[in-house]
């Protein structure tokens, strides 16, 4: 599902070069639930925009879902993004111009689906998080936790296999933060490959599998049931 | 992402701010509100000196003579001989001795009007025609009578509306006798066409003092032929005047050319200041809308984050200008008609408001839209997501 091969990020400021990934590699399955941890500096953000193909390396291979996007332009990426990846933000990132119907919407819109279509994967995703009695509200109506649903929603409308979820409870209390890390565990139950970005050793405990990233390299690859049994 | 999202996208983006978006429209509103107005004013001033002149007979040929120090004439007999010469061409001739503020006497009432003398022809060269009566003959010509037709205005002033036909009248003083009435021309006005007591040109000249007939009227066979007939005309006046300077001749169709001609300068002119106005709401635009793609960085990104390529990025922006713009044209266009009718019923004008002006206003204020937020949309489309949805 995703392979990055020795990944490398190189960027050059001044006379300085720093490496943001030092020579990557990992291999996650299809349906797995892993979790990206480090601190901040240790370059799980440059490998998210890598997974998230919002970036591309500075050597090194990344196939995802069979298709190598290392050396693709922006709008290739961009349409790999639309059909492959779903995103959700820290900061829920929905337009707020737009309700929650139109924000959930955008996808399918970018990926060129009939209105009647849409309006079925619309309202299947909002169903999904619970959310369809919320259709025509304004995000800014919508309290935190609603609001990252909306946006797992967003992610999910188009059916997307993998969902990458950047720090999704950061924001959130840590009530309403389990609540969505629950809805991320029933979406990995219910088939989708999920990579959550995370510094957060407890929140990265409930994924199946963790990878530790320390000044651009993996330190540690754990599944999650050895992690249980050191404890 | 079609053109109908896009539309629809950039309405809801306008409506989101309305107060901006509207001084954002103010400039082309404005500048196509100004186009309008000023073609709609100018093209009503060509349309009534066209009628002006047109009243006075397309046909028509005026020649004045200045003369070479006051002393030369020209026989009427040998311009009707001109006429002869020139049937093809030329349809008839009326020599015309005008006697400015003459005073019309009738029983103990008192009047100044114009008093013009002519022969015949005069009533075919000026497409009129007597209501009553008869106009001036050959023979009253020949045999200097004094008899005279008046014109609307001067039966109802001087006979209140009778029929002034067998009565005598005194002009300067010396007894006429009416024997006809010319059609109303100009709803009997003073001043006008109607204000006027025609006599036989023989007995204007001696009234006058003069003696002499220093104006002419002819008629052009058709109006394809009065460049010909100016020619023939030209060519004669040549032979007994050594230069142009002593005479001028003058045809209404050809004064109407001219006419359109400085109207249509004058248009291009006004519209190309108005134009100005159109470049500067250009500018505008591209303005608020680079403000706006700097307020929307972290929308971009999203966008961008959820599949969004360049070209849905740009369309999105561009559409969103475009729409702006013909939203001000189509504002700027009802308020540029609406003021023109206001302006005209003021200031007592002809309006003529031009379809040509509001199809190209309106595409050209579509056009400025385009063309100035191609420049921010583009700023737009370019950005890079990680850095746009990293923006706050």
């Amino acid at each position: 599902m995703i392979d990055l091969i020795d990944i490398y990020k190189i960027y050059q400021v001044g006379d300085t070069e720093i490496r943001a990934l030092d020579g990557i590699s990992l291999h996650i399955d299809e349906k797995e639930f892993v979790a990206i941890v480090g601190q901040s500096g240790s370059g799980k953000s440059t490998c998210m925009n890598m997974v998230g193909c919002l970036d591309i390396p500075t050597s090194g291979k990344y196939i995802l879902n069979g298709r190598d996007v290392s050396k693709l332009n922006e709008d290739e990426l961009s349409e790999i993004r639309n059909l492959t990846l779903g995103f959700i933000f820290q900061q829920y990132n929905l337009i707020s111009k737009l309700n929650v119907y139109e924000n959930v919407e955008l996808p399918l819109i970018y990926r060129g689906i009939e209105k009647h279509d849409r309006q079925r994967m619309v309202e299947e995703s909002l169903a999904r998080v619970g959310l369809l009695n919320r259709i025509y509200n304004m995000p800014s109506q919508l309290s935190g936790g609603q609001q990252q649903r909306v946006s797992i929603a967003r992610a999910l409308s188009g059916n997307p296999p993998v969902i990458l979820a950047d720090e999704p409870t950061g924001a959130l209390d840590s009530k309403t933060g389990q609540e969505v890390l629950e809805l991320l565990k029933q979406i990995n139950e219910e088939g989708s490959t999920i990579v959550l970005i995370t510094h957060d050793n407890s929140i990265a405990h409930q994924a199946k599998r963790i990878v530790r990233l320390h000044d651009g390299s993996i330190t540690e690859d754990t599944a999650l049931e050895v992690v249980k049994n050191e404890l | 992402m079609n053109f109908k999202q896009s539309f629809n996208m950039a309405i809801k983006s306008l409506l989101g701010s309305k107060m901006r978006s509207f001084l954002t429209m103010l400039g082309i509103i404005i500048g196509v509100a100004s186009v309008i107005i000023l073609v709609s004013l100018i093209s009503g001033m060509a349309a009534d000196m066209s009628a002006s002149f047109e009243s006075m007979g397309t046909n028509l040929i005026s020649v004045s003579i200045r003369g070479r120090g006051g002393n030369i004439t020209i026989d009427p007999d040998d311009m009707q001989e001109l006429v002869e010469e020139n049937t093809e061409v030329l349809a008839a001739v009326t020599p015309l001795v005008n006697i400015q503020s003459a005073t019309v006497k009738y029983e103990t009432e008192n009047i100044t009007t114009t008093c013009t003398g002519s022969n015949e022809y005069y009533t075919d060269i000026k497409n009129s025609d007597v209501s009553s009566g008869r106009f001036i003959t050959y023979l009253d010509v020949e045999k200097r009578q004094k008899v005279c037709v008046v014109g609307s205005y001067i039966v109802q002033e001087l006979f209140g509306g009778a029929s002034p036909l067998g009565e005598q009248i005194k002009v300067n003083g010396s007894s006429f006798t009416v024997v006809g009435v010319l059609e109303e021309k100009a709803d009997s006005e003073e001043g006008s066409d109607d204000d006027v007591v025609m006599i036989p040109y023989t007995t204007a000249a001696r009234l006058s003092f003069m003696g002499r007939v220093s104006s002419y009227s002819f008629s052009a066979a058709s109006t394809e032929t009065v460049e010909d007939a100016m020619a023939a005309i030209n060519k004669q006046m040549r032979e007994y005047f050594s230069s142009s300077d002593y005479y001028s001749v003058f045809s209404a169709s050809q004064a109407l050319d001219q006419v359109n001609e400085m109207m249509g300068t004058v248009t291009l002119v006004l519209v190309g200041v108005a134009a100005i106005s159109l470049l500067v709401g250009g500018i505008g635009i591209m303005n608020i809308m680079l403000v706006s793609v700097t307020e929307r960085t972290r929308e971009i990104g999203i966008r961008k984050s959820l599949g969004a390529k360049r070209r849905d990025i740009m369309s999105q922006f561009v559409v969103e200008a475009a729409t702006t713009s013909s939203a001000g044209g189509i504002i700027g266009i009802a308020l540029g008609l609406a003021s023109s009718y206001l302006v005209g019923s003021l200031l007592q004008m002809t309006v003529k408001p031009s379809m040509g002006a509001v199809i190209v206003a309106f595409s050209v204020s579509v056009a400025i839209g385009i063309t100035f937020g191609y420049f921010p949309a583009n700023k737009a489309a370019k950005m890079n997501p990680i850095d746009a949805l990293r923006h706050d």
